[in-house]
């Protein structure tokens, strides 16, 4: 896997990452833009995965339609998702078929049509998509949640958006939002794969280098205020079962702190996946004090990369018969145990070792090499995860221990409780 | 050995037959520092009697809870200490496992997985602590509408008692009558190494590979390994066959709608999938995806699949709905059932997909997890080594008049079951 990226960023501002990879028939082209939830205003919330879904929909060239048909009958994989910091699109193909990724992307970015009859069917799908998470209780709990840790700050809000937002926005205002963040100085280009480099560059000036720039949106600028104590949320909705999740607000991706909070992660719940492979989470210690002493049917954490601090996550659910206070009780002394007392050198090299082994895992494929680039490139550089290993490696006990003190420090939470109201319960 | 063909074939997919009977399949990747093993045993779901729903899931779940050699500390601190991981779970068929970690701690993993797989002591404890976890984990399911939907329609289209008429994980009324003493004769009968398979992928060389495994589970033996039973008959449906599942506090429902199709090993197996892409998967989910999403805006998604693998598991349609909406979504979806069971494809059609299905087959084999699964159900299915080499013919072969045969065996005028679930009328 070892190969070198190749970096442009052309006359127009497209920041282009190029990295060739020749024991594979494949190439996965991507191609993000710097917006997401975060740019988002009230009432407009879901915004951006809205204009997302519109980006399928067709150009004067590839109409709606037409685009997926062209596409598929390549044999290509491509999606598209809306994250809180960006939204990304992306084609994996066989090699020698990848110029019609690249024309259809140079395509989309100026001229997706957004025709008010396909805005108005696709609202439906999307109220649907809505209604479809909040199916599931964890959707609630983590809508709650995220509400309550950000007053200020637009992470605030869910990336699907809110019902009364959804239900109201117009055409008008999802091509203004596409026209006001979709231009190739502020967009990413990634492909990984089998392709000469140089060659690869000049099709990609032919194609995209032409765009004009656009004046940049301007910055977010609502950062959010210190928390200065606990905050706690309640959802009572139908089931059977209680979920706990305590979010504390954790640093940047690009703040060397984040690589502290990540060893922590690993050793409290087990080390996040970063594609192509996961690692058990069964010595870890929230493991072993919430599920083998038969408290907790599972336990999670989350600890996402992200361009403004966001949250460090501990989710717990509830084992039928067992309580919410029982459950945060042995959370909480867990919690309070890491900022009072190192964690041993064999849990820091376990982390690191773990760490590894999923960097290895990710590289096998090009997409996630692909999507790893061009998600470190938008919140610091895309040598963030080329480094990865080495900065975790660099951690260590004191400074986990430090990082526990100052980020699990309980004024910094909210916590959140969902308690199932059994009336009703499903036969 | 050389890997320079990226479509695994018999000149670089070393196959060896253990003198127990284990079949072991190498293929060499040097290109990341990861090696995946990928294997599966007859032991799944079809063993059990319906009253023990459940007992080869929960067996196969617990492998790894203790064994003689290592208690569960040693086996996790051991995995998880390496950044490896290894995972069981039986299906109806068979128990599946997978495992990954970096090429130097192969050794390791493979030891790990024949302790588990041969000397499990199903600890009482660690028993009783994952029953918990497990029913704590049914009783979410009973309010996930998706999965009722999908419990829902096995039901309705498979006669009752059939094995694919439940669900392999078992459920709230199975489940805690399942003993360990019951975990442990199931292990004892049914694992061994005959019908075991094991495929390995990565950056180790595939002769050390193969020799590793023989090293731990080479001498293994089970006389008392039974024969897999045969599948009872199924008949096929006449008429609709609907349940409607109430799931109080949802704001969607789930809708699954389909009937017994063919298996893996069925001749029209190639021409079914072809034809379901028309139907449910081509571009944005095909032609369901077009009337159903795109035109009338009706649901988030709607597709179809064909599950067939060693029986004739369900072709069926899904979808996500406005509870306001599932009548229209159903009709919507029968029309287009219906017309694809009675009017052929067009050349174009048929050439658009044939082109899709060729084109994927190396995406499916970008990482080593995808490039053991395909060996792996080569081996499993009889297909023979040079299947993935000889698929594009296969698929370029098939005929406007095949799909339409096909589709018009299993999708009769009228006839499919349909669960749907969600809020109850009086909350929608």
């Amino acid at each position: 896997m070892t190969s070198t990226v190749h970096k442009h960023i052309l006359d127009n501002g497209l920041t282009v990452l190029l990295k060739p990879v020749y024991n594979t028939p494949i190439i996965n082209w991507r191609v993000l833009y710097r917006v997401g939830s975060r740019n988002e205003r009230t009432g407009q919330t879901g915004i951006s995965h809205w204009v997302e879904h519109m980006m399928f929909k067709g150009t004067p060239t590839w109409p709606g339609g037409v685009l997926d048909q062209v596409i598929s009958r390549e044999g290509a994989h491509w999606n598209a998702h809306t994250f809180i910091d960006f939204t990304a699109y992306y084609e994996t193909m066989p090699a020698d078929r990848i110029d019609l990724a690249l024309q259809i992307e140079a395509d989309r970015m100026t001229n997706a049509l957004f025709e008010e009859e396909e805005v108005a069917s696709e609202r439906t799908v999307i109220i649907s998509e809505r209604q479809g998470n909040e199916n599931s209780p964890t959707f609630w709990l983590g809508e709650e949640v995220t509400g309550a840790a950000f007053r200020v700050h637009p992470y605030h809000h869910e990336i699907i958006g809110d019902m009364a937002d959804l239900e109201t926005m117009t055409r008008d205002d999802l091509y203004g939002h596409y026209r006001r963040y979709y231009m190739p100085n502020n967009a990413i280009a990634v492909a990984v794969g089998n392709f000469d480099p140089d060659r690869m560059l000049a099709r990609i000036i032919e194609l995209y280098g032409d765009i004009p720039t656009g004046e940049l949106p301007p910055p977010v600028l609502r950062p959010e205020p210190e928390q200065r104590g606990e905050r706690r949320v309640e959802v009572r909705r139908a089931g059977q079962t209680s979920f706990l999740k305590i979010a504390y607000k954790a640093p940047r991706a690009a703040d060397p702190d984040w690589f502290k909070l990540a060893v922590l992660e690993s050793v409290l719940a087990g080390p996040s996946g970063m594609g192509g492979g996961s690692v058990g989470n069964k010595t870890s210690r929230l493991y072993r004090e919430l599920i083998l002493t038969g408290l907790a049917a599972g336990i999670s954490c989350s600890l996402v990369p992200t361009v403004d601090p966001y949250l460090m996550e501990f989710n717990v659910v509830v084992r039928e018969g067992r309580t919410l206070e029982e459950a945060q009780a042995v959370l909480d002394a867990q919690l309070e145990r890491v900022r009072n007392e190192d964690i041993s050198e064999a849990e820091l090299h376990k982390a690191i070792k773990q760490a590894r082994a999923l960097f290895a895992y990710s590289t096998e494929s090009v997409s996630d090499q692909s999507f790893w680039m061009a998600f470190c490139e938008n919140f610091d550089s895309y040598t963030w995860f080329e480094n990865y290993v080495a900065n975790l490696s660099a951690v260590t006990v004191a400074d986990v221990r430090a990082a526990a003190e100052q980020y699990l420090d309980p004024r910094r939470r909210t916590v959140g409780w969902y308690i199932p109201e059994n009336e009703g319960a499903a036969q | 050995m050389t890997t320079a063909n990226p479509i695994p074939g018999p000149d670089d997919v070393l196959r060896r037959v253990l003198p127990n009977g284990i079949v072991v399949l190498a293929r060499e990747n040097f290109a990341a520092q990861s090696v995946v093993i990928s294997g599966s045993l007859p032991a799944g779901a079809l063993f059990e009697a319906p009253q023990q729903a459940g007992l080869a899931s929960f067996t196969a779940s617990t492998l790894l809870y203790g064994t003689h050699n290592r208690d569960f500390e040693t086996l996790h601190e051991t995995l998880e200490s390496l950044g490896a991981d290894l995972d069981f779970d039986a299906g109806v068929h068979a128990c599946a496992f997978g495992g990954k970690s970096l090429a130097e701690d192969l050794p390791t993993l493979l030891d790990l997985l024949g302790d588990a797989l041969r000397f499990p002591t199903f600890p009482s404890d660690h028993v009783e602590r994952y029953r918990g976890q497990l029913l704590t984990g049914l009783q979410i399911r009973m309010h996930d509408t998706r999965y009722r939907a999908g419990q829902a329609f096995r039901a309705l289209a498979y006669p009752a008692g059939h094995p694919y008429a439940r669900s392999a994980d078992g459920t709230l009324d199975t489940v805690p009558d399942l003993t360990r003493d019951m975990l442990a004769a199931f292990h004892a009968h049914h694992f061994g190494p005959r019908g075991l398979i094991i495929a390995i992928v990565g950056a180790v060389p595939a002769e050390e590979a193969i020799e590793t495994v023989e090293k731990a589970l080479g001498d293994w033996t089970n006389p008392a390994q039974p024969e897999e039973p045969p599948l009872p008959p199924i008949t096929p449906l006449k008429g609709v066959r609907r349940e409607d599942v109430a799931v109080p506090g949802k704001t969607q429902s789930d809708i699954v709608l389909g009937v017994p199709g063919p298996s893996r090993r069925d001749p029209d197996f190639h021409a079914a999938r072809l034809v379901n892409s028309v139907l449910g998967l081509f571009g944005m989910m095909g032609r369901l995806g077009e009337t159903v999403r795109e035109e009338q805006g009706l649901a988030y998604y709607s597709y179809s699949v064909v599950e067939g693998e060693s029986g004739p598991g369900p072709w069926r349609v899904s979808a996500g709905v406005n509870p306001a909406n599932v009548e229209r979504a159903v009709e919507s979806i029968v029309h287009e059932v219906e017309r694809i069971a009675s009017e052929p494809v067009s050349a174009e059609d048929l050439a658009d997909n044939q082109s899709n299905f060729t084109g994927q087959l190396p995406l499916q084999l970008e990482n080593n997890e995808g490039v053991a699964t395909a060996i792996l159900r080569m081996e499993r299915f009889e297909l023979g080594l040079d299947y993935l080499r000889t698929y594009a013919g296969m698929i370029n072969a098939l005929t406007v008049e095949d799909l339409l045969r096909a589709a018009e065996t299993y999708w009769k005028p009228g006839a499919y079951a349909l669960a749907v679930a969600g809020p109850d009328s009086a909350e929608a």
